[in-house]
């Protein structure tokens, strides 16, 4: 009885594994996504003349999770994002990811996109090395691996930056040390640790205090991305240090919590809040005199520069060499920059006076 | 022999015995010095950070940490009511995402919509999800744990078909609304003292009533309380659907709290809620326990966290030092039971 | 003798029942799942099946013994994360390898020996132990990377990544050792007394008692086992992702206990096989990748990991309603 159990079992077992190996062997690995006979309709049709783009390329948009507001701004058709800008141009766009914004979760979707015949991937790194081997095999295969937003610096061509690094760093400290007259505590209120855009931007923060002799960075706390941890981080902040004067936090997440706290007629005013968020989350707080002033830039034109980024390194009408420039449709040219960082430019500043302009769906 | 505890089936700790005798005294005394146990902890813990920070006992931050404790008590007010039937909801942190985008969205839709009703609408969302697994449970007859398993993938994942890309901001909810957490009489804040409230009511139902006590029963011996006449399908079914309507609820004011509201609300929140309620002294296998000690579990949990920012102490030793309390919580509950046992056969053995 | 033949039969009966069920759907799967997509039943989807599910596979065949044997271990996801960061740790701090390895090896054993002591020697149920564990892990893992992440692990081990089992391209390093241990534990909880004395101490654990069996000390050993391979799963984890991070694997243990369960291994303990287990980590895998290859709304696939534990749980429930109001009805016709 058991016997024959075990031998049934194993059996099955052995089965289904020479299967596997019997698919692998008869299809053999999967030929390289630019001459696989799915994408025949791209690369076939149009002229590689250096003048025009190929059309019908398959570009997969991957944003760090699915169901996240900002990247329904920076990829959808509605906001004239990537998947628009894709449109535009004549590829074939979708956007697929995971739920949860880990490298765990966000792996399975790149891996499908490139077993689908992608020509190219737009991403936005939820880690800046968990990735690399799969894009890295991508990259091999003649797949154009494109980031954007978040960066994963070793393994992809370009980097679509929202705004210079530096310049993010830099301005913030500007914003908030205009807010409390150059004198006075500060605190960082973060993502999670991990994050690659927030530590290179607290990393230019610190630089541009030097500036600032009598403001002082007392520490910095890590929200997590989660309302609960950046309330609760922030409340802490203010329990621990009495003589605060102002809140940076460079994450929308952080900076809505952080407002939330704040907008008590004990903290409004009296502790400044500076760092990068939507329009729609913000505005409240705006009108009421909890934040002075904010920044970001607009997603949109981030996904929209990137797809455009994308379609001309697919078509190699660029290169990523520096100093290569190409047209973005309606945001006009752009020149690489070193180390294949292209910038969207400089970050947008929101305040009272305009952020009634800005309305961006939500 | 002392049996192995294992899931499903097996004997719990002694259910109250009949009014009026001594065993009944006893075994009442060892819950409450549980019940007081946690104070204990939690009076220490304050003195001792407190002592290195006298700002953590300032009112400001009382405050801030009973607000921050209302969600999860009433969460664990829910989930309580649940473990003591020995069973498990394990979808209250989707119900209350879905509550939470779907109530705060009407503000949007509906312009001068009364908060009152905002607060029913989040009521019913929970209710219906409290209905779902209820009937699942107790018609069904699936074991709890996989039927809440089950729907907080299923909630969450219609949550995010629902939700998508959007979010709820606060420029689009009242003032009204978004002042609930901040409304204070004589500088306790309003909220703490409705939850407080709510609490002393579920309390005063699990003791007083016949139904609430039904519960105890059912979670110390399923098949006698069956045998005797409980009806333990109709019971269950209550429960559940308490533990939604109170998620629901829950959502609600979580919306009211923090403002911003997309489809990753309330994750995650099941297993801190869990951790909260056995820390508080209810068996995990029912039969015994307290609203009381379950929301006082919440609070310590909280005061932990707190204190832990307020210190400087790296927030990382956060979830290591909850673990740890669980593991001690439910050593010590095992060993007040064991005693408890041994008394009480000591004690029914001088009485025959 | 005679009664034990027939305890054989009846379960070999049931468990032939929902696996052949089992595997009626894992054939449909493959079938619609090629249907809609031509790159379903390709040697690299397989490879990217193996990446992305190998780990989880391998966690679930301990975790089948664990729940067979009538307890749970929730603590999985985070060992796997301790691991994880342990491994990072060491390595930035210049350990070599094949030390690493035994440290983290211990460590598994180590956590599994806590989760096992807890339960047996103290008495406390697995499910409140291991979900306090579940959260002491993860804290350590917090606490010995804190905000960190570790990449620069050496290539050899990070291929796994790219590279498959040598001489199978398509075949994954996890997944050659989810085939290699299935068949180990298949053995061993379906052929050796060790495995009856499982079913038995699930069944019933005052009988297995009765009977002489060490119950205290299996489920311990298999409580530490559970650890070690979950700590093993960290190892390949860090090394697929080419990285060491706090956050490594969390929230898995519920996708480990949701196919388990698919498996149609009974929460209460005492009914459950390693065939099972296979085809419902096919099943589980084959669906949520066909999903994905098919641009199904990715946002909708909790729904369908839910939906699919309800039937699990709902089919056999459905038979025996079924089969009791046929005794209803024979009954009321009898009297």
């Amino acid at each position: 009885m058991k016997l024959r159990q075990v031998t049934w079992f194993t059996l099955s077992l052995i089965t289904v594994s020479s299967l596997l190996t019997a698919c692998s062997s008869a299809s053999s690995s999967s030929p390289p996504a630019t001459s696989s006979s799915s994408s025949s309709t791209g690369s076939g049709t149009s002229g590689t003349a250096s003048g025009s783009l190929k059309t019908g390329l398959k570009v997969f948009v991957i944003p760090k999770n699915l169901g996240n507001p900002y990247f329904t701004l920076a990829d959808s058709v509605k906001s004239g994002g990537a998947l628009a800008a894709l449109n535009t141009l004549g590829e074939t766009g979708s956007e697929t990811s995971g739920t949860d914004a880990t490298p765990a979760s966000q792996l399975p979707a790149i891996q499908a996109a490139i077993t689908k015949g992608a020509n190219a991937l737009i991403v936005s790194a939820t880690d800046p090395t968990a990735l690399c081997p799969t894009l890295t095999s991508a990259m091999n295969r003649g797949i154009t691996v494109v980031t954007y937003d978040s960066d994963a610096p070793a393994c992809r061509s370009l980097f679509i930056n929202q705004a210079s690094t530096s310049a993010i760093g830099t301005s913030e400290v500007d914003l908030i040390a205009q807010e409390i007259h150059n004198k006075g505590d500060i605190a960082i209120v973060s993502a999670t640790a991990s994050a690659t855009n927030q530590n290179a931007w607290i990393g230019y923060m610190k630089t541009e205090l030097k500036k600032f002799p009598n403001i002082h960075l007392v520490t910095t706390v890590y929200g997590n991305d989660d309302p609960t941890t950046a309330t609760q981080v922030t409340q802490g902040l203010l329990q621990q240090y009495p003589n605060l004067a102002g809140i940076i936090s460079p994450t929308t997440v952080g900076i809505a919590a952080a407002a939330a706290v704040l907008d008590t007629a004990k903290y409004r005013g009296k502790i400044a809040l500076t760092g990068l968020g939507t329009p729609g989350a913000l505005k409240k707080y705006v009108d009421d005199g909890t934040i002075g002033s904010f920044e970001l830039w607009n997603p949109a034109n981030l996904g929209y520069l990137a797809a455009y980024a994308a379609a001309n390194l697919a078509s190699k009408k660029v290169t990523n060499a520096a100093g290569q420039s190409f047209t973005a449709g309606k945001l006009g040219s752009f020149t690489i920059g070193s180390d294949g960082t292209i910038l969207l430019g400089p970050p947008l500043v929101f305040t009272k006076s305009n952020i009634g302009n800005f309305n961006w769906g939500f | 022999m002392r049996a192995t505890p294992r899931l499903g089936q097996r004997s719990g700790p002694p259910a109250p015995p009949p009014a009026g005798s001594d065993s009944r005294r006893l075994t009442e005394r060892a819950f409450r010095i549980r019940e007081s146990g946690i104070i204990v902890v939690l009076v220490v813990f304050t003195a001792v950070t407190t002592a290195v920070r006298h700002r953590f006992l300032g009112v400001t931050n009382i405050q801030f940490i009973l607000v921050d404790t209302t969600v999860f008590a009433l969460l664990a007010l829910g989930e309580t009511m649940v473990v003591i039937s020995r069973n498990v909801d394990l979808s209250i942190g989707s119900v209350l995402g879905l509550s939470a985008y779907l109530s705060a969205n009407l503000f949007g839709g509906h312009q001068g919509i009364p908060i009152p009703l905002v607060f029913l609408a989040g009521l019913g969302i929970g209710l219906g999800c409290g209905l779902v697994n209820g009937l699942m449970v107790s018609v069904g007859r699936v074991p709890s744990l996989v039927v809440t398993l089950a729907t907080l993938y299923i909630f969450r994942g219609i949550d995010i078909l629902i939700v998508g890309g959007k979010e709820v901001v606060a420029a689009s909810l009242p003032p009204g609304f978004t002042n609930i957490p901040k409304a204070t009489i004589g500088g306790v804040p309003d909220l703490a003292i409705a939850v407080a409230i709510v609490i002393a009511i579920g309390a005063y139902y699990l003791r007083s009533f016949r139904s609430g006590r039904e519960l105890y029963a059912i979670g110390s011996n399923p098949d006698a309380a069956q045998l005797a006449g409980i009806p333990v399908g109709r019971r269950v079914f209550t429960a559940f659907v308490i533990s939604g309507g109170i998620a629901g609820i829950a959502g609600v004011l979580w919306a009211a709290r923090f403002g911003t509201i997309d489809s990753t609300a309330g994750t995650g929140y099941e297993l801190t809620v869990i951790a909260a309620v056995v820390v508080g002294g209810v068996a995990i296998f029912g039969g015994s326990g307290s609203v009381v000690g379950a929301a006082l579990g919440a609070l310590l949990l909280n005061t932990i966290s707190s204190a832990l920012y307020v210190l400087g102490i790296s927030p990382f030793w956060d979830q290591a030092i909850a673990g740890f309390l669980l593991i001690l919580a439910i050593s010590i509950d095992r060993l007040i039971s064991a005693r408890l046992t041994a008394a009480l056969r000591l004690r029914g053995r001088q009485h025959a | 003798m005679l009664s034990r033949a027939l305890f054989n039969r009846a379960l070999l009966n049931r468990t032939l029942r929902w696996e052949t069920g089992l595997a009626l759907v894992v054939i449909i799967v493959g079938i619609v799942g090629a249907a809609s997509s031509p790159q379903f039943l390709t040697g690299n989807n397989f490879f990217n099946l193996g990446l992305s599910y190998g780990e989880i596979a391998i966690m679930t065949l301990p975790m089948t013994l664990i729940i067979i044997s009538g307890e749970i271990d929730l603590s999985v996801a985070s060992t796997l994360g301790m691991s994880s960061a342990l491994l990072g740790v060491l390595w930035s701090d210049g350990w070599p390898m094949p030390a690493i390895f035994a440290m983290v090896a211990v460590a598994g054993l180590a956590a599994g020996a806590v989760n096992g002591l807890l339960v047996t020697r103290l008495g406390l149920p697995s499910l409140a132990v291991t979900i306090g564990t579940l959260a002491l892990y993860r804290g350590i893992a917090l606490i010995l990377l804190g905000p960190k992440t570790i990449s620069n692990f050496p290539p050899t081990y990070t291929d796994i990544a790219v590279n498959g089992f040598p001489g199978i391209s398509n075949l994954t390093y996890s997944a050659a050792i989810f085939v290699v241990l299935a068949v180990v534990f298949g053995v061993v909880l379906h052929a050796t007394p060790f495995g009856r004395s499982i079913f038995a101490m699930g069944a019933s654990t005052e009988a297995a008692l009765f009977a002489g069996i060490r119950v205290k000390r299996i489920k311990t050993i298999l409580f530490m086992i559970s650890g070690l391979i979950s700590a093993m799963a960290g190892v390949l984890w860090t090394f697929r992702l080419s990285t060491a991070v706090q956050n490594n694997g969390t929230g898995l243990e519920l996708s480990v206990v949701a196919i388990v369960l698919l498996a149609g291994v009974s929460i209460f303990g005492g009914k459950g096989s390693i065939a099972g287990v296979v085809l419902a980590v096919l099943a589980f895998a084959g669906i949520q990748n066909a999903l994905l290859l098919t641009n199904f709304n990715q946002e909708a696939t909790g729904v369908v990991t839910g939906g699919l534990l309800l039937v699990s749980v709902f089919v056999p429930n459905a038979a025996s309603f079924a089969r009791r109001l046929r005794e209803l009805r024979l009954f009321r016709q009898q009297s």
